[in-house]
This record gives C-alpha cells, structure tokens and sequence, in this order.
C-alpha cells in the first residue's frame, strides 16, 4: 500500500506541473484585457499603464509563469486584482463553504441514492423499480438552476420555513448554517442521488444472482439479512469509489449552485473572477482544484484497494 | 427569591429592548462591490456601501443640484481657476480623528498621487492647493475646469482618514475609515458588508438603523424572492420585467429615478481598417439606422415600458436635454431615402457587438429586426463583456452596442466621447466643431452659458451620430413595504438619511 501511494504520489508531481502550466497560459489565451476591466469606466491611459507595470503585464508570458510558479511553491498564490485581497487568503476563507456544501450534498446523495438502488434491484421489474428509475432519471435530467429558483419561490418565499439565500459559517451557527445549506444541498445533491441510485441498483443486481446469495437464502437467513449483511456489503464496493469521485463533480457542480443561492464559496469566486480577468485568483483556483482531484482519485482508487482485497497487488 | 425574580425581569427587560432597538436594514445588490477604497474602486455597487460609508465634500438632490456636505460652501475666483472651500467643523472621522482643511490636503493628494488611484482623471486639472485655515482650503486649476464640483459630489470628494490610510496604504479598503454615517465593520467577499453607527456623525439624529448590511445576490429573481421573503428589506435594480408583479403586491413597494446614464450604438468612424463601411463612412446611413428604430417599443417589448427612450447623451428629464431635438418617430420611408442618399439603396449590412447578457442580447433583437425593413441587415457578434471592451478600444468592431452609468456633471456624459482624442472616444470620431462647444463648456460656471455649448453639441451630435443613442434606463428600487423616507436620485445611490422602519 504504501509503495502504491509514493508511486501514485510521484506521478502526481508531474500532473501539477502540468496543470500549472495549462491553467497559466489558458488564462492568457482568453480575450480581454485585465487592466482595462480593472481600471474601471474611465479607462485612464496613465492608470492603465501604470496598472500593467505594477502586475508585471509587460514581461514575456514565461517570466510571468516563472515568477507565478515561483510565489505558488512558497505558498504565495499572489493578491486579487479586484479587492487586493491575497488569493491564499480568499481560498481558505471560500473551500470550507464549499466543502461544507459538497458534503452535505453528498449526504443527501447517499441517503437518497443508496437505499432507492437497494430498493430497485431487490424489486427489479416491478412498478416500484420503475418509479425510482423515473426519478432518478428527472433528477438527472432538471436543470440546477431551475430547481434552484422553484425551491426558493416555495419554500422561501411561499411557506417561509428557509432563508433564501445566504450563507452563515458552520462555526458561529450550526443550526442556522444547515438551514442556509439545506436547499443548496438537496439542488446540489439530486443529480448525484441518481447517479448513486443507478450504480447501487446495477451493483446490487449482479450480487443477488450470485452463488452466495443464493447459499445464504438456502441457509435459511431472513431476507432482510440476506440483502443488508451479504449483497449490499459487497455490492457497495464499486459505490465507494465512485462516490469518492462524485465528490470531486460535487465541487464543480456547485458552481453554478453557489450563484443561484449566492453562496459565499469556490464556485461564486471563480466565476465573479473569470469576469472580472482576476486572473491571479482563476489561477489559484484552478490549480487548487487540480490538485484536490488528484489526490481525490488517489485515495479512490487506494479505498478500491482498501475494500477489494483482489487489486491489492497489481 | 424575589431579588432573583426581579433581576431575570430586568435583564429580560433589558434584553428585549435592546432587541427592539437593534434595527439590521439589509439591502440587495446586484454584484459584489470591488475593493472598498474610493480611491481604487471602480464599481456602481462600491457607490452604493459608499453612500453609507464615506460623506463626501459635496452632495446633490435629486434635482442635480449640488448641495454642502463636508465643506459648507464653495467660491469661484473671477477666471475660474481657484475655488475656495469652507469645511464643517464639527466632523470626525471614524477613527475619532478630526476631519479638516489639511485632511481633505491629504485626500486630494491621494486622489492625484496614489499609483493605483482611479480618480485621477477626475482631479486632474488641480494643480496645487493651500490650507489656508482649519475650515477653509484654495485650490488652484491648471484650466477653468466648472465640472470639478460636481466630481467632488462623488469618489473624488469622498473623505478618508488621512490616520488611515498612511498606515494602510494600498490596503486601506480591507478597513475603510471614512466621516459617514455608518462605519465599517466586517466584509465577507462575495456574501456580505456590514456597517454599524457610527454614533459621532454628525447628522446621527437622522439615522434610524443600528446597522446595515449589504448582500451581493446576483440574479434577479432571487434577489427579489430574498425580498418577498423577508431576508432582505429592499433592493436596487429591480428586473423591469418584474415591476408589475411588485406593483402587485401589497407587502412591497416601488421607488424609481431615471438615471444620468444611456444605452446606445456607437459605430466605428475612424478607427483603423474596421471603420470601412458604409456605417462607418457616412452619417446618412447611421442616421438612417436611428429613424429605423421604434425606440418606445423597445422599451415596452424589453422593458415592459419601465425604461426612457432616448436620443442624446442627457435623458429628455435632463435639465441639459436640447429639446428641438425631440426623440425621434420611427420613419422606415426616411430611412430608405436616406440609404439611397448615401448610394447604398439596396441596403447594407453592419456587424454589431453586444455584451452576451440577456437582456442586453434581446435589446439588439429588437433593433435588428427594426432595421431589417429598412434594409440594414444587422449581424449579432455576442461577446463577454472584457472581450467586448478591449476589441472596441482596439478598434476590431463595425459598431458596439454599449452605454455609460452616467455622470451628475454633463461634461462627464460627452465629452471623452466626443472631442478628439477623448479618453473613451474609441471610434476616433473628429469634428473641431464639437470639439469647441464641449470645451467651451467647461469654462464657465453659469450653468446658462454651459448649457448653450451643450446645446450646440447636441446639434452637431445629431448630424453627425457618432453615437445612436437607444434609451436611458431607469433605477428601480423594490422596497418592504415597513421602510419610509426613502428618496430616490438620479445617481443611483442609496442615502440612508431619514430612512426608518416602522
């Protein structure tokens, strides 16, 4: 396990770079120019000058990227062009907010997604399979955005019982920090419900027709031991790491999550920042996320390891 | 036992009161403000904290008017070129030092000075100043320059704790320390600011919120469910689409002010190889696109009617507006005559860009198919709006739908876009004409003999259209019906001052 991990570690450092490289000369490639959205509607000429002199827009593009690289391995990912704000400060303020929704969302996922595959692969073919298939396919299909906006017109505005937006840190309130998180989460976390749903269920479905299923039937077990203890416990071995991969889309699908609920988080970050060319924070984003899906599919496929004795030594 | 009794009574008392007086105004924006610094900043929403946060020299009504604030009065050397100022002398800036001649010394030397300072063009023709008391300061100008006062009515007459910002320097917008009537407390980017009282203002008796916090919500709809269901008290830039429905509704109401600012068409007249058009070459054809136009019924079809329709760079509201150029009928038959004039009588055809929102995407919707029947064939190049700005000010567009947020000064609406080599002039439009007239008007502070340069700007503006000026729009604020006092300026900006909440 642990040659498995340096060697995927090792692997890892390369993709980084690479990573750093795309993210810096992608950011230059794009049309428009930072200085003159930052220097406002008056676009003064000394200012712009004086602008592109101070962020170092002059220099050729590969002693930028040096520079950049350099600052981000001392762990200086340089400071906002929009509020000054340093973006390794901004990043640690927004990935909690993410992370929490994320994980929240997941929960949800699982809670819904799990148990509804269980239920329509032990009832496969009936009416009752049918209807969690249906639903997992709208929640596949229904836009975010839009069952964003619908479940604040009813439960925000029409019945009142959740804010409608907003954001409170998990620390200052707890309670009233899920109830913010809530509704993001549930929008958040349907599409990855069906998807768990849909890998549970064809899981489950391969497992009950195996030998020892039927072993455990013919022993006399109850069925309700048969499917918890024997089927499910195996059939959630390629559920785990493909939930540990749903995380990382979770993260990326919050962007658009976070803008309806106006989210504090990574995802409203970098999107206010790809307007506004901030590029020293598209960057640090960028390569932040670029690194956590990294170590996410490390630890995914070190889980698979982990809970399938039979990879262990390829 | 029944000490206990009394004191639980009392704290409770007291924890009820201070409940009751502990009044929160939450207020909606549309973006997150930049950097709070009005020195740096660059946005419309940072106006809007500021209008809490930092007095500035200056204010005006919602008749333009320009009224004392900070300094209590101003006067005007016979060759306009010194203005004197007299300051209150009862201010204190929110870190408890006091507001006076030398501060404001300080601010205008930080305005001019600062590498990062965005106001500079605003106070450019300032050429020195003295200190000639505690309340009195003498600024001497390089030129007559009769928009400077009104510059000092917004982030150029902002006063910052000169304290303040030589500690910070740069940085002074992550802890803005202003003389208005909140203070700064706490910001979390992209979610909330908040400020509290600041009890030493000097008009506190006016304030009736302990604090205010002001909430980005970018879209619309949203923003406006926050308010339905009571996480906000009110908010600016109501969709005009969703001005029937707040109408409506009797938990809501409705505040609106035109605004100084326009939407329009600017073709590209001279700049470089793009300008090589028939739109671009000739007046006739642009003012043939003008007469194409219905400008009322772009404004109900996209507006619902909430908007002004407009032809000049002053709304027809303005006490600058030329009225013998009212906004013009649509004349399909006039605009044909026109092309033909022009020698393109079997049409032509332009590329316009436009920023890739809805809203403004559906505006030059409307105008294509408008101009369609008189024959000008109109090709939609949607584009984010960086990309936008920086091909229009390279000169790589036909023409640019595009607009200005406007300012309270007339000369900040026309003249960079208008005179010769002008800062946002991005078309490189030239007529010595217009050049005269808007530098004419700078000169004198009578507002009679500015105007007459205005009107004549006007008159060759239409002429020549190096800008096809669509509409103006309207502020729309939607407000919990439980706030009164609340007045609405042509500005935009949200005072605070005898607002209250029953």
């Amino acid at each position: 396990m642990l040659g498995f991990l340096s060697r995927r570690l090792l692997i890892a450092i390369p993709t980084i770079i690479l990573i750093s490289i795309f993210v810096f000369s992608l950011q230059k490639l794009l049309p428009g120019d930072p200085v003159l959205v930052m220097a406002g509607e008056e676009r003064d000429p000394d200012l712009i000058a004086a602008l592109r002199e101070k962020y170092r827009l002059n220099d050729p593009i590969f002693v930028q990227y040096f520079a950049w690289a350099g600052n981000a391995l001392r762990g200086d990912l340089g400071i906002s062009l929009r509020t000054n704000q340093p973006v390794t400060e901004l990043i640690g303020e927004k990935l909690p907010v993410t992370i929490q929704l994320a994980v929240m969302a997941l929960i949800i996922a699982m809670v819904i997604g799990i148990p509804a595959g269980v239920i329509s692969a032990y009832k496969k073919g009936t009416w009752v399979d049918w209807l969690a298939n249906l639903i997992a396919l709208s929640g596949l299909s229904v836009p975010n955005f839009w069952l964003g906006i619908m479940l604040i017109l009813l439960v925000s505005v029409k019945l009142g019982w959740l804010p409608a937006s907003g954001y409170q840190p998990f620390s200052e309130d707890p309670l009233q920090s899920i109830r913010t998180m809530l509704m993001p989460a549930l929008v958040l976390g349907t599409a990855t419900a069906a998807t768990l749903m849909r890998h549970t269920r064809s899981a489950m479905l391969s497992v009950l027709q195996s030998d020892y299923v039927r072993t455990a039937r013919a022993k006399g077990l109850r069925e309700h031991t048969v499917l918890i203890k024997h089927a499910l416990r195996n059939a959630l071995v390629p559920v785990v790491t493909v939930t540990a991969l749903l995380f990382g889309e979770l993260l990326a699908g919050a962007v658009l999550t976070e803008q309806i609920f106006t989210i504090p988080g990574f995802g409203k970050l970098v999107v206010d920042a790809v307007f506004n060319r901030d590029y020293a924070v598209v960057q640090g984003i960028v390569l932040c996320t670029g690194i956590a899906f990294i170590f996410m599919n490390i630890l995914a496929d070190a889980a698979y390891r982990l809970l399938n004795p039979r990879m262990r030594d390829t | 036992m029944q000490i206990g009794k009394m004191l639980t009574a009392a704290a409770l008392l007291a924890l009820s009161t201070s409940l009751a007086q502990a009044q929160d105004l939450k207020i909606g924006l549309q973006d997150d403000p930049d950097i709070l610094d009005p020195d740096q900043s660059r946005t419309f929403v940072g106006r809007i904290v500021y209008a809490s946060l930092c007095d500035k020299l200056v204010d005006i009504t919602p008749d333009l008017e320009i009224v004392p604030a900070l300094a209590t009065g101003w006067e005007w050397n016979e060759a306009g070129t010194e203005l004197t100022m007299t300051l209150r002398d009862d201010v204190v800036f929110h870190d408890g030092t006091p507001f006076n001649a030398d501060a404001v010394a300080a601010n205008l030397d930080r305005s001019k000075n600062l590498e990062t300072s965005r106001r500079k063009s605003e106070v450019r023709s300032i050429e020195s100043w003295e200190v000639v008391d505690d309340t009195t300061i003498k600024m001497t100008l390089s030129a007559p320059d009769a928009t400077l006062i009104a510059q000092f009515a917004d982030r150029s007459g902002m006063m910052l704790s000169p304290t303040a910002f030589e500690a910070a320097g740069e940085d002074f917008g992550s802890a803005p320390v202003c003389a208005g009537p909140f203070k700064f407390k706490e910001r979390i980017q992209q979610d909330r600011i908040v400020l509290e009282k600041f009890a030493d203002y000097y008009r506190a008796d006016e304030i009736n919120f302990d604090s205010v916090t002001f909430l980005p919500i970018a879209d619309t709809t949203v923003r406006l469910a926050n308010l339905r269901a009571g996480d906000l008290d009110m908010l600016e830039r109501l969709a005009a689409t969703d001005v029937a429905s707040v109408e409506a509704d009797d938990g809501l109401q409705l505040e609106r002010a035109t605004s100084l600012g326009y939407q329009g068409i600017t073709p590209n007249v001279g700049n470089g190889e793009a300008a090589n058009n028939p739109l671009g070459q000739s007046n006739l054809v642009r003012k043939a696109l003008s007469l194409s136009i219905d400008r009322n019924a772009l404004n109900e079809v996209v507006f619902e009617g909430a908007f002004a329709t407009g032809n000049q760079p002053f709304a027809p509201t303005s006490p600058w507006y030329n009225a013998d150029f009212p906004v013009p009928e649509r004349d399909i038959e006039a605009a044909k005559a026109l092309l033909a004039e022009a020698g393109v009588a079997d049409g032509v055809t332009i590329e316009v860009q436009v920023a890739n929102n809805p809203v403004q995407t559906q505006v030059m919707q409307v105008v294509q198919a408008m101009a369609a029947e008189a024959g000008i064939t109109i090709e939609l190049a949607a584009k984010e709006f960086a990309t936008l700005l920086a091909d229009q000010s390279a000169g790589n567009y036909t023409a640019s739908q595009i607009g200005w947020s406007g300012r309270v000064d007339p000369d900040g609406n026309i003249h960079q876009f208008m005179t010769s080599g002008g800062g946002l002039n991005d078309s490189k439009y030239v007529n010595p004409a217009i050049d005269t007239a808007l530098n004419e008007a700078r000169l004198s502070t009578d507002p009679a003999v500015r105007k007459e340069s205005y009107n004549a700007a006007v008159a060759i503006q239409q002429e020549d259209m190096p800008i096809i000026y669509l509409y103006h729009p309207v502020w729309i604020w939607a407000l919990d019906d439980s706030l009164s006092g609340f007045q609405a300026y042509p500005d935009g900006m949200i005072r605070l001052h005898g607002v209250s909440q029953n």
